[in-house]
């Protein structure tokens, strides 16, 4: 495991932000940690960085704790906390090359990073009058710069347009299949993860309310039979008077919780017996949308 | 050390862009324009004055100015330009998440606040020599060439600099913790002040109080104070007050230093 922690918890004040997080970051994934503004995400990186005190806890980077290996920990982590934190007086450029110093890397890797991020043309703009996207691309080029083994991401993709999020989705698979890194990437939009995450964790109030592989998430969702019908409402309550269990209603389709196709088929014909036209049937999984909000939705304990 | 250096070098490429680092060269050229021109414009007055009491009042005009109370000034403006670099870009904790201790990090923003104030002291003691020199040469009825005072001159400002280490530090970290300009700086000022009467109503513990000693090493060495000849200046540098601010530098120096290594970053 890339990040292991225990039992982490963080108080501010009377509140507690994390509650007993037990987070399994293996090597070589895209782990996306999911949760609402407010949940706790931000915190949790503060922490896996060592920017706030572990007050109750473990954590293990690298199978090392913070206590005797800071600068061995961080000396491999690349991070993008919140918005890009940059010297607004200096240039694209001057920023990296601040960096540089400060981390001994050659000019070259600069000029490459740039390249990167398509900030090259305007590497000597001062970074104050960068747009939010060429802000953003600047961090993830200064959280690139020291070539890390660990990515530490924090909604890296605000600001950006959908080019810029799809080039960064495409330049993180890319680190993590050709070049062995591992990236551990927050976000509160689950299509986002969805798309290139390997793994997932969920977190709400400061609990981890799920944590696994994402096709794991794709299995406990519990699949639904979405009908096609003429009269939807009507055919809900139909349904709903006969005992099954209606999900969802809207103009073109009503979903139903699946149990078996048999029942399936039962449906159908109920439908069709009481005159209403099916236009389809059939099984499908619960969108991760939907079972995002109904596991963060739960009310606060 | 490697880190400190590091991040001392950082410091530099860093500011070099910024008005706390030209106000550093800016201020003693400044000064030293304005009481240069206030000579020139007055020459006449001081003509037939003997050399040595033309240095001691060219020289005590831009010493007068910086010690009672640019110099304070000048430190909380330095001390709070440095600290806010960070504040303003938001980059404590990317600072403090570089494979760099924390200390190193710490040590070389102070080091370079230090230098910061070195560089305008000893610009000022360069451009009085220089300035004194050249008003020498372009009213040659200033006989500036017949006395010499360059060691006296270092000495005076080598004493103003120990002299305000103590609200140096004390500064430091009070830009270090807030962000807000407004606290630092009202702070300083008021203590400024405070200082400033202390000393002018000789209260006697007034070398308790850091914010007293720019002002108290000054007038140290005015010899009427001193009830000695009026021509003479006498540099003392190890007084009370400067023992004071050396002190104070070195606990509160420590002290930030602990808050940095307990203290979250935001």
């Amino acid at each position: 495991m890339v990040i292991q922690t225990e039992g982490l918890t963080f108080n501010f004040g009377s509140q507690t932000v994390v509650k007993s997080l037990s987070l399994q970051v293996p090597q070589g994934s895209i782990y996306g940690f999911l949760g609402p503004n407010g949940a706790g995400k931000t915190t949790t990186i503060k922490l896996l960085l060592n920017l706030l005190k572990t007050q109750e806890g473990s954590i293990r980077i690298f199978g090392l704790d913070f206590k005797d290996h800071r600068k061995e920990i961080l000396a491999q982590i690349g991070s993008l906390i919140e918005q890009p934190a940059l010297y607004l007086h200096l240039t694209g450029k001057e920023n990296l090359l601040n960096r540089a110093i400060l981390l001994q890397i050659p000019e070259t890797r600069v000029d490459e990073m740039l390249d990167l991020v398509h900030l090259t043309e305007a590497a000597h703009k001062k970074a104050g009058n960068y747009s939010l996207g060429m802000k953003q691309r600047l961090g993830i080029a200064l959280a690139l710069l020291s070539d890390p083994k660990l990515l530490l991401l924090d909604e890296p993709t605000n600001g950006l347009d959908p080019n810029g999020i799809i080039e960064v989705r495409e330049l993180l698979k890319d680190l993590v299949t050709q070049h062995n890194k591992t990236v551990f990437i927050s976000s509160h939009l689950l299509a986002e993860i969805e798309r290139m995450a390997t793994h997932v964790g969920i977190i709400n109030n400061g609990e981890l309310l799920f944590q696994g592989e994402i096709k794991d998430l794709e299995t406990i969702s519990q699949p639904l039979v979405r009908i096609e019908a003429d009269n939807t409402v009507d055919a809900a309550n139909l349904l709903t008077k006969q005992g099954y269990k209606v999900a969802d209603v809207n103009d073109r389709t009503l979903s139903v919780i699946y149990h078996s196709k048999e029942e399936m088929a039962k449906i159908n014909a109920l439908l069709n017996q009481n005159n209403y036209t099916v236009y389809s049937i059939h099984k499908v999984q619960k969108d991760l949308e939907k079972l995002f909000l109904d596991i963060t939705q739960t009310p606060a304990k | 050390m490697k880190g400190f250096i590091l991040s001392l070098r950082s410091e530099f490429y860093k500011s070099r862009k910024t008005l706390g680092f030209w106000a550093a060269i800016l201020l003693p050229v400044l000064i030293g324009l304005l009481v240069f021109m206030g000579f020139y414009a007055n020459s006449a007055k001081m003509h037939g004055l003997p050399p040595a009491m033309l240095w001691l009042s060219f020289s005590g005009a831009i010493m007068g100015i910086m010690g009672t109370l640019l110099l304070p000034i000048f430190i909380i403006f330095i001390t709070y330009s440095v600290n806010s670099v960070e504040h303003k870009a938001d980059t404590w904790k990317t600072l403090f998440s570089l494979p760099i201790a924390k200390w190193s990090v710490y040590t070389a923003k102070y080091v370079y606040a230090l230098f910061l104030v070195i560089l305008c002291l000893m610009l000022l003691a360069l451009f009085t020599i220089g300035y004194g020199n050249l008003l020498g040469m372009v009213k040659p009825e200033l006989k500036f060439a017949g006395y010499h005072m360059e060691l006296m001159l270092f000495q005076v400002y080598f004493k103003l600099f120990l002299s305000g280490l103590g609200i140096l530090s004390i500064q430091f970290l009070l830009s270090l913790v807030w962000s807000d300009f407004l606290k630092p700086m009202g702070i300083g000022f008021v203590c400024t002040i405070a200082g400033v009467i202390m000393v002018n109503l000789n209260w006697d513990y007034d070398f308790w109080f850091p914010y007293a000693s720019p002002m108290m090493a000054l007038k140290s060495m005015l010899p009427h104070a001193r009830h000695e000849h009026p021509k003479q200046m006498v540099i003392d540098i190890i007084t009370n007050d400067v023992y004071v601010s050396l002190v104070v530098s070195a606990i509160v120096f420590i002290v930030g230093f602990y808050v940095v290594q307990r203290r979250s970053v935001k």
